[in-house]
């Protein structure tokens, strides 16, 4: 019983020291060697070739930029990319939230298979994504034929477009939704349902509001993706500058071929800034969602 | 009473009503979106024989091409897996200012165009790009031709630029449910730091370093936009999904099933991947419930 005393007595001042300790200095060694590799190789990998984007870009004068970029071809491009990867985002949002609920809530038999395909679209590379997408949406393909029998098109339409940016998308909506819905208390929903609330209210007032940061990080995610996506969509949506289904990576590789660095470095820039937006929106987020985590 | 009861049958009934639309959703959707593309590659490989499948997987531009690939996919996941580890030491056992600006800064590239990645290298290292006075310097005076865009070097740094946060990524969540207090007793007990890495850090972490290795290398093979910019040889500087495109191309009936046969590799690899994947995730998550 002394014993255990004394021994009690000792690790209190063990953690006083500790406590002094790390106010002092940091216990845990390597800390400039850790912190020197990550920042050099961060600087010489990511930093420096993106801050030679912006140097060149830089070397142009407002107008000139901006000449470029309201270009009509440029633009469209834009307005593709942008407002299909907004649909096909907005889509998986509500198929993604269907898919993580399943997975989550119900329990049938073959369920860890459909699991494991959900993450497809990370493992495949988007250039095979892309031909087997647009091979199976052609005119003759296995899905294209029914299809343009009730005269619906999708190779080489906005609808090819979206299609692949939703097969993009999807594993985005689900890996942040699921995690959550495993997590979230049944009580809210027991109650709700004692206080006589009605199933689609409960969802609509009770678990919707608590799935709303992970649903919107991963409208994010995918969003942000299907602005920049090219491999994916380049075969299946035909590049037509006519039909308006040029995205914008495509203008970009376009204005590499035929050398014309200026406009690439400016559509770039615009780029850039556009997903940095979104990832400063997705960070904000993440960070309230903590927040109210730690308050809960 | 017996009208409760009724209510509560009903609400059982649409219940059970409401789950079966949702699974069938769920089944037709992940069919329909992503069952039947990856049946689509088989099938339209083996479209004309397995003969014609063999000679298509083994000419020399695919031979050359996977060579490339493969070497990419080895540089970048042994420079992206020694950052990773790093990244998420400092990241996670330290605290100091901009820590949460670094750890943004590390997850740009998951957020970035490729395309824009190989316009970043040509910027970089290509005739207009800022470092080649330098390297046409070295060049001359060691008498070399040492060039970075259109060749492998540029290749392989795009490759890595891509893959950048996909070790770090994985590892940095683990550590940090599981705090330093471990590694700082160790520490205050003298141990040297490779040491607690390995004996303490590195067993926690085990199952999700695999999992982001195998993630670093799915996206490595597969990088498509960003090496699309940097490499215009084919049989040289060429990698598999470049190869696909430029066989793809081609439009020909036959070249087409040939860019299907090379997708079938990446594909067998992505399949690969996903089970290797469920299998680290149940690993990680044994590990955690004990």
């Amino acid at each position: 019983m002394q014993e255990a005393n004394e021994n009690q007595a000792i690790k209190s001042e063990n953690k006083i020291q500790i406590k002094k300790h790390v106010k002092k200095s940091r216990v845990i060694p390597g800390f400039h060697l850790t912190l020197g590799i990550t920042v050099v190789m961060l600087s010489l990998i990511v930093l420096i070739p993106l801050a030679s984007v912006m140097v060149y870009s830089l070397k142009l004068s407002p107008h000139e930029m901006f000449e470029l970029i309201t270009k009509k071809n440029v633009m469209n491009a834009f307005i593709t990319s942008i407002s299909c990867s907004f649909l096909a985002a907005l889509i998986n949002c509500v198929f993604g939230l269907i898919i993580a609920w399943v997975l989550v809530k119900y329990d049938f038999p073959g369920k860890k298979l459909l699991d494991g395909f959900i993450e497809l679209p990370f493992a495949l590379p988007t250039a095979v994504a892309g031909i087997t997408l647009s091979k199976l949406y052609s005119e003759t393909g296995l899905l294209g034929k029914p299809l343009m029998a009730l005269g619906i098109k999708v190779n080489y339409t906005k609808l090819g477009l979206i299609i692949a940016l939703i097969f993009i998308g999807i594993p985005f909506v689900v890996r942040n939704v699921q995690p959550v819905l495993e997590k979230m208390d049944s009580q809210y929903e027991e109650a709700a349902y004692i206080l006589g609330a009605t199933p689609s209210r409960t969802f609509f007032k009770v678990i919707l509001p608590e799935l709303r940061p992970a649903l919107l990080t991963g409208f994010g995610l995918a969003f942000a993706r299907g602005i920049g996506e090219y491999g994916s969509v380049i075969y299946i949506s035909g590049n037509s500058a006519k039909e308006h289904t040029q995205v914008i990576s495509y203008v970009i590789m376009q204005k590499l071929s035929y050398i014309d660095y200026e406009s690439a470095t400016v559509i770039a820039l615009a780029m850039l800034i556009i997903s940095f937006l979104l990832l400063l929106f997705i960070n904000i987020i993440q960070v309230k969602q903590a927040q109210r985590i730690n308050i809960l | 009473m017996s009208r409760e009861l009724n209510e509560q049958e009903k609400l059982e009934r649409n219940k059970a009503v409401t789950r079966r639309i949702l699974i069938a959703i769920t089944v037709i959707f992940i069919f329909v979106m992503l069952v039947m593309p990856l049946v689509c590659v088989i099938t339209s490989s083996l479209k004309e024989g397995i003969g014609f499948y063999l000679k298509a997987i083994s000419t020399k531009y695919v031979l050359s091409a996977l060579g490339v690939t493969l070497l990419a996919t080895a540089i970048a996941v042994a420079v992206n897996t020694f950052f990773g580890l790093i990244a998420a030491w400092v990241l996670t056992k330290f605290s100091f200012k901009g820590k949460q600006v670094l750890a943004t800064l590390i997850d740009i590239p998951f957020s970035i165009s490729p395309v824009i990645v190989g316009l970043a290298f040509l910027m970089t290292f290509g005739r207009l790009g800022w470092t080649y006075p330098a390297l046409r310097a070295i060049n001359e005076f060691l008498g070399t031709n040492i060039r970075i865009t259109f060749a492998i070097p540029g290749v392989v740094l795009a490759t890595i630029f891509v893959t950048f946060p996909f070790v770090s990524r994985e590892i940095i969540p683990i550590l940090n449910a599981q705090g330093k207090d471990e590694e700082e007793a160790a520490a205050l007990m003298g141990a040297g730091g490779f040491k607690i890495f390995r004996k303490i850090t590195l067993p926690h972490i085990k199952w999700g370093l695999i999992y982001g290795i195998i993630l670093c290398t799915a996206r490595a093979l597969g990088e498509f936009g960003a090496v699309n910019a940097l490499s215009k040889t084919r049989g040289e500087t060429f990698t598999l999904p470049l190869e696909i495109d430029a066989l793809y191309m081609s439009g020909t009936d036959t070249s087409v099933t040939s860019a299907f046969a090379v997708s079938s590799i990446l594909v067998l690899i992505a399949v690969i991947v996903l089970v290797a994947k469920n299998v680290a995730e149940y690993h990680s998550t044994n590990a955690a419930g004990k």
